[in-house]
């Protein structure tokens, strides 16, 4: 089972899909979409093996795959996948399909063509999968940047808004970030003996000498950063999130922000073990001045997607401060936050999105007693709304609180004022909550004939999984922390962390 | 008197640059035999057949590795690779210059000497066929260039310099539509060109005042053991490097490209952006790592601030530019400074990385030009960027042909333009110049811009009211299109073989 080329054909499957799907004619809309759910649901078929498939106790990167490349640099077609990766590309897989069902109407209105639409969504799966399956840091790069191309054209061709604005800013900054990286990239390669494997880098970088090798740092971490994003270098984010049609959105910011912490973990600690202890406390500070700015601006946002977005960033800060404080229990926290941020504000969006498609409008002061004409739909935006402020009993609150207790045993000040973020948290989702489905019935809104009709079935089911997914492991998420636990405690081990001992079992009977 | 000894020559080293004289020789003759309703296609059939000779003579020539004619010539590994290059975007080039279908009549004038504006240049601006000279000057030029790539003395490169450079300034002046552009285009292009070769053959008087020979292999020992003043050597190479930063259109001797480029006639402007670019950038590899490489620390750091400066010349001032001829043009300008990164690595590795970046450049540029010899409207090629908007909408394919290439300027991933970029930017790590890497990186993310906002345009734009219109490509076009295309595609996909061949190839001869 193991030598199954897994990771190889998940990455090229919805290749092959997107290809097919951008030849279907547009007349013949309903054909892409059903193929394009198709295609979705084989990815995740597949993913669903894979993760049968994983041994727990076995090697840190599995499935590898190898092929040559480019073999004067020593580039390869290097595939491998730790826990980390493994969690993430199971939540891709299980986003896909979810998205693009629940961007089923989304492109009926627009004069441009669906096929496009959802090719470019497969596009899209095709550039995420590579990017978390390479263990090449070369093939991670080429990941890494082409993933910006069927993104910059779902925002620019089928957002709404200053699409073009946010199309182009998103590229701008991924780009910026993304030559960072490069010219790290670059000499990551001169100076750490002429690989890109990642396995023989780990090695290599100890060669360096330290000052070189925290400009190298940095130059991953901007692009990290960026991608993210963290504060400051957050501001496409709201932009884009603003713009893009919801399903997209959910995708920005469910899947294609995680590339940037899971870069820092991959690819910032173990590399560079020395530079990252160097730059945490700065990190740090970043990130908690992230959760209480983002929260305090998305309070004050009077749109819902933008308001979304600005929560996104708040619960990156989370992550951020996780990854950061060096102990496996806020590590472990940190990627779980990872898969649960992107179940419950992927959600949120979604459901925002079937809001802002009834009513035609994305202004939170456009709502307003919405709850009297769609109860289930409101209810699921509240259900939706406290999974993502970390509620106990969904999957968010389990990664918060590991991230925070993880974070306290070695970092006190930070988790304290971290802490002031949850408060946020709860002010505004559910002031968001209050202002658009509670209330009094904003009379505009009977004059909207969409308005009045309900969560369809097919709403239902784009809705269900996710819910089912946030409360099971809301209660039980030893299955997902199992498979993170020993690739977070390979890459603490890298980066030369000490887990205080007592933390580490207290953690254990919380998280497990 | 002793008797005059003629130096022994080999003939099958020197048999592509003989085939394409001798070709374009006979181009010249058929000029006046050929009627002229047959003369377009014969004159295309023999500048292509002579082409592809030369290029099998440099394939069946590929384990030479000699100095010959006196030391005049020598054929080694990059010397084969840059004319193998050279004739392939050469051939590549014909069939854009050769395209007929367009316009009627082809791109280029019937007669140049026709007063611009008068009443018989509006004739001929209609339908008459073009000039049929341009095949045999464009093959004069290529052997020029083949010639310059090859030349292993300081004379015999500025020969070959003038020999390729003379029908560039003619063919500059052919443009059908924009006459007057097009002619002071021309004329820009030769006062400026013979100041630079005149710099250049001041340099060569100064380097043989110093080394007493102007034999490369004879440079490089007079640098070793210095014998003489090194006032004259410096003075020399600076004078020498004028003249080929010049043509390699370096700041801040690129002053003329914008305006060259864009007065030309589409498909010279394509041919010099491919071609000169490979000979130019073959020359000054040939001389910096052959003759000079024992001065290294002098001219590193002085080349090295030349190389920032095109940069972001090239960066800055392609943002600006609203003429999508004036905004490749510039693009090409900061390409010359990433190659000239690759050039100063001055090891192996740039070496090879230099000439990967000139062939994988040289097929995207051509494609970009086919592209814009596309879009036309009453008065010829439509290149003025608010004409593009919202062209994606109308014509999908050509949008998004363009915006590929794009990408690949911008150095996205999986294209050409990437690969090329990592090599010159990894030799120059290597070389321990960190710097312009730095500079290669900052520039990079300014000239995404002037890129990004040409797609935006022919993407998300709404389609102005005087749309031009997109002309059906020709066989020739679509020919030049495609290879563009998959060239550029396969670079970035699958550039191991090339950057083997350009591995193996990177060794000079003395």
């Amino acid at each position: 089972m193991k030598d199954f080329p897994f990771l190889s054909i998940l990455t090229a499957l919805p290749l092959v899909g997107a290809v097919v799907v951008a030849f279907i004619p547009r007349t013949k809309a309903e054909l892409a979409k059903i193929v394009a759910l198709g295609w979705s649901l084989a990815v995740l078929v597949l993913s669903a093996v894979m993760w049968a498939a994983f041994t727990i106790d076995g090697d840190r990167f599995q499935f590898r795959e190898s092929y040559a490349w480019i073999p004067s640099w020593d580039a390869r077609l290097t595939f491998a996948a730790d826990g980390i990766a493994l969690v993430m590309l199971v939540l891709i897989a299980i986003l896909f399909p979810v998205v693009i069902l629940a961007s089923w109407h989304d492109v009926d209105q627009s004069t441009r063509s669906a096929p496009a639409y959802f090719a470019l969504l497969l596009a899209f799966e095709f550039t995420m999968i590579g990017v978390f399956a390479a263990a090449d840091v070369f093939l991670f790069y080429v990941f890494f940047e082409i993933m910006l191309i069927p993104m910059y054209f779902i925002i620019g061709s089928f957002g709404s808004g200053q699409k073009q604005y946010a199309a182009v800013k998103f590229f701008l900054y991924s780009l910026v970030g993304g030559l960072f990286m490069l010219a790290s990239v670059i000499g990551l390669w001169a100076l750490g003996g002429h690989t890109f494997d990642f396995a023989e880098l780990v090695k290599g970088t100890a060669q360096i000498d330290q000052n070189t090798a925290r400009w190298l740092f940095l130059g991953f971490f901007v692009a990290f950063a960026i991608k993210a994003p963290f504060f400051p270098f957050h501001t496409w984010l709201p932009d884009s999130g603003g713009a893009a049609p919801a399903g997209a959105a959910a995708l920005l910011v469910g899947v294609m922000d995680k590339v940037g912490t899971f870069g820092i973990l991959r690819y910032c600690l173990s590399l560079f073990p020395e530079a990252s202890r160097w730059f945490a406390p700065a990190a740090m500070v970043l990130a908690v001045i992230g959760i209480i700015y983002a929260a305090l601006l998305a309070v004050g946002q009077n749109d819902l997607k933008r308001l979304v977005s600005y929560t996104s960033i708040a619960h990156f800060g989370f992550i951020g401060i996780g990854i950061f404080a060096f102990t496996t229990q806020a590590g472990t926290g940190a990627v779980l936050y990872m898969v649960n941020h992107g179940l419950a504000t992927g959600l949120l969006f979604i459901v925002v999105g079937m809001f802002v498609a009834r009513r035609g409008s994305a202004l939170v002061s456009d709502f307003g007693g919405a709850g009297k004409l769609t109860p289930v739909l409101a209810g699921v935006l509240l259900f939706a709304g406290l999974a993502s402020l970390a509620l106990p009993g969904t999957a968010p609150f389990v990664s918060e609180f590991l991230v925070l207790i993880g974070t306290f045993s070695t970092h006190k000040e930070y988790a304290v004022v971290a802490t002031l973020g949850i408060v946020l948290a709860a002010a505004y989702v559910l002031w968001m909550i209050q202002r658009t489905t509670q209330g009094t019935l904003n009379p505009a809104l009977t004059e909207v004939p969409a308005m009045s009709k309900d969560i369809t079935l097919r709403e239902k089911a784009v809705v269900a999984p996710l819910i089912l997914l946030l409360l099971v492991l809301g209660f039980y998420p030893k299955p997902v922390t199992d498979v993170i636990n020993p690739a977070v405690q390979a890459t603490m081990q890298d980066v030369g962390a000490n887990d205080p001992v007592p933390a580490v079992e207290a953690g254990g009977k919380v998280g497990g | 008197m002793e008797s005059l000894q003629l130096p022994p020559i080999d003939y099958g080293a020197l048999l592509p640059m003989l085939i394409l004289f001798g070709a374009a020789c006979l181009g010249v003759v058929a000029e006046v035999v050929i009627p002229q309703r047959a003369r377009n296609a014969v004159q295309l059939g023999l500048a292509l057949v002579a082409v592809v000779a030369a290029l099998a003579a440099v394939i069946w020539q590929r384990g030479t590795r000699t100095v010959t004619i006196g030391g005049a010539v020598a054929v080694d590994g990059p010397t084969l690779f840059l004319q193998g290059s050279i004739l392939v975007l050469g051939g590549v080039s014909l069939m854009l210059i050769g395209e007929r279908s367009i316009e009627k009549g082809g791109a280029f004038v019937s007669q140049a000497a026709v007063t611009v504006g008068s009443q018989k240049d509006l004739q001929q601006a209609g339908g008459r066929p073009g000039a049929t000279e341009v095949y045999p000057l464009t093959v004069f030029a290529l052997g020029g260039m083949l010639l310059f790539v090859a030349a292993n003395d300081l004379l015999t490169m500025f020969v070959a310099l003038e020999v390729f450079s003379l029908p560039l300034y003619l063919l500059c002046a052919l443009a059908r539509r924009r006459r007057l552009l097009s002619q002071e285009a021309a004329l820009k292009y030769f006062l400026l060109g013979s100041y630079a070769s005149a710099f250049f053959l001041f340099g060569v008087a100064f380097v043989y005042g110093y080394a007493g020979g102007i034999q490369l292999a004879v440079v490089h020992e007079a640098v070793a053991n210095p014998q003489r003043s090194e006032v004259l050597l410096y003075v020399g190479l600076a004078m020498v490097a004028i003249g080929l930063l010049f043509k390699a259109a370096l700041a801040p001797f690129h002053v003329w490209t914008p305006d060259v480029y864009q007065g030309a006639p589409t498909p010279i402007t394509a041919f010099m952006a491919a071609c000169t670019k490979v000979a130019a950038f073959g020359a000054l590899l040939r001389i910096l790592y052959v003759a000079f490489e024992g001065v290294r620390w002098s001219f590193q750091p002085i080349l090295g601030t030349i190389a920032v400066l095109t940069m972001f010349i090239g960066a800055i001032l392609a943002v600006t530019q609203t003429d999508l001829k004036r905004l490749l043009a510039y693009s090409s300008i900061a390409n010359a400074g990433y190659l000239l990164v690759g050039v100063l690595a001055l090891n192996d590795e740039g070496l090879s990385g230099t000439m990967f970046y000139l062939v994988a450049y040289g097929f995207s540029v051509l494609a970009a030009f086919a592209i814009i010899s596309l879009v036309r409207d009453a008065d010829g090629e439509a290149t003025h960027l608010s004409r593009w908007a919202g062209i994606g909408r109308k014509s999908p394919l050509l949008a998004g042909v363009f915006t590929f290439i794009l990408l690949t300027f911008a150095g996205i991933p999986l294209t050409s333009g990437f690969t090329s970029k990592f090599a010159v930017f990894g030799a120059a790590v290597e070389g321990g110049q960190t710097w312009l890497v730095i500079f290669g990186v900052i520039t990079s993310m300014l000239l995404a811009f002037p890129y990004l906002r040409v797609v935006v345009l022919m993407w998300l734009s709404e389609p102005g009211e005087s749309a031009p219109t997109v002309s059906i490509p020709g066989f020739l076009t679509s020919a030049v299109l495609g290879i563009g295309v998959i060239v550029t595609l396969a670079l970035g996909v699958v550039p191991a073989p090339l950057i083997d061949l350009t591995r193996e190839a990177s060794e000079f001869v003395r």
